[in-house]
């Protein structure tokens, strides 16, 4: 035997009993040893099958650490599972299942798990103790140099970098009752539920049902108690209303009875079945729950509690009978309640040798000792283990009377089970705001009052017996049934189970002394370690955590914060419930982001919105990009060309002077649009916009300016008066639903007197410029019967309907280039024929479609201002706009135009700048100083601000060089100054000159040509 | 999840809605007169009470209803909810 | 043992830690003190400690209702950085950091302020020049910054989502080096124990209920441990500033919202620094201990609960896949809430107030951990001076009455928005 590893196949394995299926043998490796395991074990059932026990090696100390539960509290063994894109570090060995092809290796340890060098810690223990790196580390070479380390050494197992190539799915469901836990109290609510027709899930964290019972040889009745969880799963399966999710953990309870549940639907296959995720987040929406969430079990701190070979009891008999794996061969048992008499049986009538009982309690029960005397099973009152011996695996273990009355007897044994009682799992209840109590009698916090609508029953509020389970289930399925409105019938009688009369545990926390009493496994945390908090101040609970790390490992605490919380207590000379405990958070055990994430990754990250045009765009050698959620095109480039930035620049030119020499057309179907109607329409726009709409006439469009009620510019559009009551409102893309939204709000609930509806039309209709000196000949070739589009019948800022290629379309005569223009809006469905047309009717004239970038330098040569001018601290002052604001009206944010800052005279303004070289680029995001030379003054970092650069189109082929558009304080006062740009990140300078901001056509003859 | 009674669409997920602030604040009564101080308290100033809260909520996934709910925010219990010019509070 | 070093370190290892003392007193509450700050978080003891070592006050006592460090301080995502565009928070944020750059030294306490660097990533060329003006501005105000571009953020993360699958692929990204993360709770204790060694009076379990008054001033501060006389009052309790200054009458511009935070099982070193996503609202580092520490967005209603629903987890998680896929398979471990003063502009208060002797510090939204030595700095000098120190005079309450406000995201008085 070489430190742990038995060579024999399955050389701890019982011939007789278990859930496996030893017809289905599987292979699997640990540490690149391969192994065979049956269907039905754990990783680590089988490991122990195996005679492996060393798995893993402990957080700060390097110790070597065995299996020490069968749960998911386990603490210790931690594996990394799978390779490449799977990959799983830290995975607990007890709850992952079996399968052909499994592969784990322990983590955490160099060069072997045998053979760490990191133990070197566990030497070092006396100076790591809690908190010690508070204490040190800051002197030279200062904290940076010693952190390297440290984070080299932390951590556990490695994280993959490769891709996950496996998929995930969210669900929701909604029931009547919802049973959390497939034990015996979950699986008798569920029979009582289910019976009345209610909507019942029973959710289930392993592969099967029978919770506790899987583990124990109870009866009820005579008969195996594991018959009568198969007579209930038949039960459960025949009712229609009844949904079994075992593999399930509710892992947290949520807001007005959502629970979260993530399905493990693939884990335990080597990999997903084709279309099969692996695992499935649940939105559970429950009228009622019921938690049968059981208990967990804990230990005691005795001096090297941790070596490999000491379990807890509960999952030793969990070993015995749901894996028919003998843990070990010699065993002794110390506990501080009934359990250890139950193990201590059940270990020898599986053919271990068992040493001795240590029952920490001054007498133990006289039926169980009864047994154990007729199974010669030597039992010890009041003593217990004060020291384990053996490093990489358990080779002995001392036992004092706790008297003091006699010195530390040596026991050689190779498996030491201990139960220091269970701590019902209060998890969910306490997620969902519920109390919890302190129980003396059970040494234990018991859930306390609900918040809210559920109940918590069997072991997880402390009543253990099989019988009370059984009759608390049953109860309260009924009770819950009935309160969603369902007619139960009489609860059924609790079948006798056959067990002896329990006797109260006495609570037992630690024993010996020495630094290697461990309280939290995982994270190192020792009895001494609490002592330290304590002389040191930190007393509360939650100074104690944060301190010593206790319940921070991946485990959460589930076996140690109890212990942890009563040494404290001790300490502090005061009871457990003043102590308190600290919080439990969601998740209650770990859940990969993968799950919470469900189908949200990839290009499904959020939904992509394409323009009715979208697919014409895709076949004439559009590039799209992302305009918010949308894709939109940014320039067009013919096929032959190569894609790159040569062929972009090219591309933006050419369009930008279709444009401005000939005629363009370009996609803006994402501008919001809104269908506004009712005879308060016109009283609604004149509130909302800065500028006056009472005397929009029909037929025509203005361009209105929305503020926020703080007075700031918030969107800006043109809005077109259709018919008597009827408006059609244009947004910017970027807040086109939030416009919307604020429309709704003001109708709703603060002018709920308007009459007026209001209606995104957004995506009923495809929206399309057509811009440039030859538009209106394109125009009047296209639309149909000869409609007058002159411009005396369609002038500027018109509007009227026609039909293009047999489709009845809406033009506007409006224009955000600053040429002859026409906004033609189509039913979405058909805008492709419309525009088709259009490109058809242009091509005589050179017609170009243009995208994103050419419309951003054609605005910006004519000043039009987007969203990289009003960034939400713009007045309209700034942005050049405030003539607009009617004088003779309040509108929305009109109270706020007087404030000191909106009249400061230092704001900067949006002006026109141009570089004075006539040649250099002038890049948005730079900043505007008077002279970048300047010294500069105390009390100031650099030199004085006068504003930034805000759009820069670095050439325009209309001007014939780079032109930017900026805020600069004093603003238009300034115009033909010298200030310079300045670009630190890129050490760029630029002295640039200030120009008006409209550097095309200031007149607007082109517009309205 | 919190769940919030839509007066038109009966009880939804929170993730239908969006969330609109504080229904006690309410906009100055003649928007023509009002001073800045009061623009000030109605823009800037909430109560933010610790405890029962009167808020509106956006149907915005749904039949875009302005909802008026009242919700204890410190256990984010909803306790009543109606529409916007409901007096929830008498209601309890 | 009182004084921190290596070798006091080894002199009580050697001698079964039994010489450490307490790292700050429990001291009986005095009849009355010069200074009493309310609020046992981050921001309260360091104004606490600030006052005492700047301006010679020590008979100044934090009164807590709980346990120092339980607010925020104890529950956020550690980072530090000062990577503001306006001057009114650059500057502030900036000598912060610069007292975090010597902070362990000076409290004679490993704070574990370590540098590895704030990433922020672009998707859009907006975005990219958004960037700019905020890197060039914190250039021009002595800041350290870096404009990466694509295969710049690549070098430096060379594992996040740069496929054709990206639904929003990077652009480049903007770097403060010298930012980074901090062990939280490692700040309130060294406050506590640097402000307890000057003579600061620690109050834990001392809940306020309510105040005496003299006309405009306070007289006395009521809590659960008796009436304490005062002569001056700083509020530090960002989460429940409305509740307490309702006690004065007083009505503010803030909301109470919840702020999940998430931290994964432990790993092996995956990220070096800070990395926020810029197509959503997502930031993650890596803790010395292994642990992912990520979060997202606030829940988005008004909330005193210090937890949070699923869908807010669910799109922290869909963002964080968005950037790094590779973590699909990365368990989150813990979850919590902690409840943020959001602004009515999304930055600070550290303010005079309508109350003669009351100081207020608050608003702190999402970001008022990196801002602890630098806000009790401030704080401190506002109080013994009744005047704003030089790096929180734009952070006065008035602001929003003149218009001067400091609206980083330009999102308007919408605080869910900040």
């Amino acid at each position: 035997m070489i430190f742990g590893r038995i060579k024999d196949v399955n050389a701890c394995r019982l011939p007789t009993g278990g859930e496996i299926d030893r017809r289905r043998a599987l292979s699997f490796s640990f540490d690149g040893r391969s192994y065979t395991g049956y269907a039905g074990d754990t990783l680590a059932s089988a490991l122990l099958a195996n005679g492996v026990t060393l798995v893993g090696r402990s957080f700060k100390y390097h110790r070597p650490r065995g299996i020490f539960s069968a749960g998911p509290e386990e603490p210790n063994a931690l594996v990394e599972l799978r390779r490449d894109g799977r990959q799983e570090p830290n995975t607990r060995a007890t709850m992952a299942e079996l399968f052909h092809g499994l592969e784990a290796t322990s983590q955490n340890r160099w060069p072997s798990l045998a053979l760490d060098a990191m133990e070197l810690n566990d030497l070092a223990g006396r100076f790591l103790v809690a908190g010690f790196y508070y204490k040190t580390f800051m002197g030279f070479p200062g904290w940076h140099f010693y952190e390297k380390r440290i984070r080299a050494a932390a951590g556990m197992g490695k994280a993959t970098t490769e891709l996950d190539p496996d998929t995930y799915e969210r669900q929701s469901a909604h029931c009547d009752v919802l049973v959390v836990g497939g034990g015996p109290s979950g699986l008798a609510a569920a029979l009582t539920a289910g019976r009345s027709g209610a909507r019942v899930i029973l959710v289930e964290e392993t592969d099967g049902l029978g919770g506790r019972l899987r583990s124990e040889r109870e009866t009820l009745g005579g008969v195996p108690a594991m018959r009568w969880v198969a007579q209930a799963r038949a039960e459960l399966e025949s009712l229609p209303e009844v949904r079994i999710l075992t593999r399930t953990t509710a892992f947290g309870y949520y807001d007005d009875n959502m629970i979260g549940a993530v399905e493990r639907v693939a884990d335990h296959l080597p990999v997903p079945p084709p279309h099969v995720p692996r695992q499935r987040l649940w939105h559970i929406r429950a009228g009622r729950v019921v938690l049968a969430t059981g208990a967990i079990e804990r230990h005691i701190a005795f001096p090297h509690n941790d070596r490999p070979g000491v379990m807890l009891a509960g999952a030793v008999r969990t070993y015995l009978h749901r894996f028919a794996v003998r843990p070990g061969r010699r065993a002794v048992v110390v506990a501080n309640n009934d359990d250890g008499y139950r193990t201590a049986l059940d270990l020898r009538a599986a053919g271990v040798e068992v040493i001795k009982v240590a029952d920490t309690r001054p007498a133990g029960p006289s039926a169980w000792r009864e047994r154990c005397a007729a199974a010669g099973i030597e039992v010890t009152d009041h003593a217990a283990v004060t020291r384990v011996h053996g490093r990489l695996a358990v080779i002995g273990c001392d036992i004092a009377p706790l008297d003091g009355s006699a010195r530390p007897v040596f026991e050689p044994c190779d498996l030491l089970a201990v139960s220091g009682g269970w701590s019902p799992a209060v998890h969910l209840h306490t997620h969902a705001l519920g109390k919890i109590d302190w129980d003396d009698g059970l040494a234990a916090f018991v859930p306390g009052a609900a918040r809210q609508a559920h109940v918590s029953v069997g072991a997880a509020r402390g009543a253990y017996s099989l019988s009370a389970c059984l009759a608390d289930g049953f109860k309260a399925g009924a009770e819950m049934a009935q309160a969603m409105g369902f007619t139960t019938g009489a609860v059924p009688d609790t079948p006798a189970s056959d067990e002896p009369d329990q006797r109260p545990i006495q609570a037992f926390w630690a024993v010996g002394s020495g630094k290697k009493r461990f309280v939290d496994l995982q994270d190192d945390v020792t009895a001494d370690d609490i002592a330290l908090a304590h002389r040191e101040g930190f007393v509360s609970v939650e100074h104690l955590k944060r301190y010593t790390t206790l319940g921070m490992g991946t485990d959460q605490g589930k076996t140690s914060n109890i212990i942890g919380h009563a040494l404290m207590a001790e300490a502090r000379g005061e009871p457990i419930p003043q102590v308190g405990t600290t919080r439990f958070r969601p998740p209650y055990t770990p859940v990969a982001l993968g799950a919470f994430a469900g189908g949200d990754r990839g290009r499904h990250h959020t939904p992509e919105r394409r323009s009715a045009l979208h697919d014409w765009h895709a076949a004439n050698g559009a590039t799209f990009v992302e305009a918010g959620h949308w894709l939109r095109p940014q320039y067009y480039l013919a096929p032959e060309e190569p894609a790159g930035k040569q062929s972009m620049d090219v591309a933006i030119t050419r369009e930008v002077q279709a444009v401005r020499n000939a005629v363009g057309l370009v996609d803006v179907s994402t501008l919001g649009k809104i269908d506004i109607q009712g005879p308060d329409a016109g009283e609604l726009l004149n509130r909302l916009y800065a500028n006056g709409f009472k005397t929009l006439a029909v037929g025509k469009a203005r361009y209105g300016l929305m503020l926020r009620e703080d007075g700031i510019v918030y969107d800006d559009g043109t809005t077109s008066r259709l018919g008597e009551h009827h408006y059609l409102m244009t947004t910017t893309t970027a807040h086109a639903g939030d416009v919307m939204a604020l429309i709704e709000w003001y109708l709703q609930v603060v002018w709920p007197e308007l009459d007026v509806h209001a209606c995104s039309v957004t995506e009923q209709w495809a929206a399309m410029a057509l811009a440039g000196p030859k538009a209106r000949d394109v125009l009047a070739a296209v639309v149909d019967d000869g409609a007058d589009v002159s411009d005396a019948a369609l002038p500027f800022m018109g509007v009227i309907e026609a039909r293009i290629a047999g489709v009845p379309v809406r033009i506007f005569r409006i224009s955000f280039s600053g040429e002859l223009s026409y906004e033609i809006n189509a039913p979405a469905d058909w805008g492709t024929r419309v525009w088709e047309a259009l490109a058809a009717a242009g091509q005589p004239h050179g017609l170009r479609p243009y995208g994103t970038e050419a419309m951003a330098i054609l605005r910006i040569e004519k000043g039009h201002v987007t969203h990289a001018e009003l960034d939400g601290r713009v007045t309209l002052d700034d942005a050049g706009m405030g003539r607009m604001a009617s004088s003779k009206k309040w509108f929305v944010g009109s109270g706020m135009l007087d404030k000191p800052a909106f009249t400061d005279p230092a704001r900067p303004k949006l002006v026109g700048l141009v570089p004075v070289d006539g040649k250099t680029r002038i890049p948005a995001g730079a900043i505007l100083v008077a002279d970048p030379e300047v010294p500069v003054p105390p009390g100031q970092l650099g030199p004085e601000k006068l504003g930034h650069v805000s759009s820069s189109a670095y050439l325009s082929p209309t001007v014939g060089h780079p032109i930017a558009l900026g805020f600069v304080s004093g603003g238009p006062t300034r115009r033909g100054e010298t200030v310079w740009a300045l670009f630190p990140l890129r050490k760029q300078e630029i002295e640039v000159r200030i120009a008006d901001p409209v550097f095309v056509d200031p007149e607007g003859g082109r517009l309205r040509g | 999840m919190i769940r919030i009674t839509c007066p038109h669409c009966g009880p939804r997920d929170q993730d239908e809605f969006s969330y609109a602030g504080d229904a006690t604040r309410t906009r100055p009564a003649d928007p023509a007169t009002a001073s800045a101080a009061d623009w000030h308290d109605y823009v800037y100033l909430r109560d933010n009470p610790a405890g029962p809260h009167l808020e509106f909520w956006h149907h915005i996934h749904g039949c875009r209803r302005y909802v008026k709910v009242l919700r204890d925010v410190t256990s984010h219990q909803v306790l009543a909810c109606g529409w916007p010019d409901a007096d929830l509070e008498a209601a309890q | 043992m009182a004084e921190y070093s290596v070798f006091s370190l080894i002199r009580e290892g050697l001698s079964g830690h039994k010489g450490w003392i307490r790292a700050w007193r429990d001291p009986e509450p005095k009849k009355s003190y010069d200074v009493i700050i309310i609020g046992g978080g981050g921001h309260g003891l360091a104004t606490a400690y600030y006052l005492a070592r700047n301006h010679g006050i020590t008979n100044v006592a934090v009164v807590e209702k709980g346990w120092i460090g339980g607010g925020n301080v104890g529950r956020n995502t550690t980072i530090v950085r000062s990577n503001y565009m306006l001057d009114g928070n650059a500057h502030f944020y900036e000598h912060s950091l610069k007292l975090w750059e010597g902070l362990s030294r000076d409290l004679n306490y490993n704070v574990m302020f370590s540098q590895r660097g704030v990433l922020n990533l672009g998707h859009c060329d907006g975005q990219m020049d958004a960037f700019a003006r905020r890197g060039n501005l914190m250039r021009l105000n002595g800041i350290d910054a870096e404009l990466l571009d694509r295969e710049g953020v690549r070098k430096l993360y060379p594992h996040l989502d740069y496929s054709k699958d990206a639904r929003w692929p990077i652009y480049g990204g903007l770097l403060q080096a010298r930012g980074g993360t901090a062990r939280h709770d490692a700040v309130a204790w060294g406050f506590a124990r640097g402000a307890d060694r000057r003579g600061v009076d620690i109050l834990q379990n001392c809940e306020v209920t309510g105040f005496e008054r003299d006309g405009d001033r306070i007289t006395g501060v009521k809590t659960s441990r008796g009436t304490i006389g005062c002569g001056r009052v700083g509020m530090a309790v960002a989460g429940n500033t409305s509740r307490v200054a309702a006690m004065l009458g007083l009505k503010l511009p803030i909301e109470s919202h919840v702020l999940q935070a998430f931290v994964s099982e432990p790993l092996k070193p995956l990220i070096d620094g800070v990395v926020t996503y810029g197509a959503g609202h997502f930031y993650i580092s890596q803790s010395d201990k292994g642990g992912l520490v990520l979060g997202g967005d606030i829940d988005f209603h008004n909330s005193y609960a210090q937890r949070g629903n699923l869908p807010v987890v669910e799109n922290v998680m869909a963002n964080g896949l968005a950037m790094m896929p590779y973590l699909s398979r990365v368990r989150i471990l813990r979850s919590w809430g902690g409840i943020m003063d959001m602004s009515m502009d999304g930055s600070p208060i550290i303010s005079k107030t309508p109350v003669d002797n009351l100081y207020l510090n608050a608003g702190w939204c999402y970001g008022g951990f990196k801002a602890t030595p630098g806000s009790g700095y401030a704080f401190a000098h506002t109080i013994a001076h009744d005047a704003p120190h030089e790096t929180n005079r734009e952070m006065g309450l008035e602001r929003f009455e003149t218009g001067y406000l400091l609206d980083e995201g330009g999102k308007g008085p919408t605080p869910k928005l900040h």
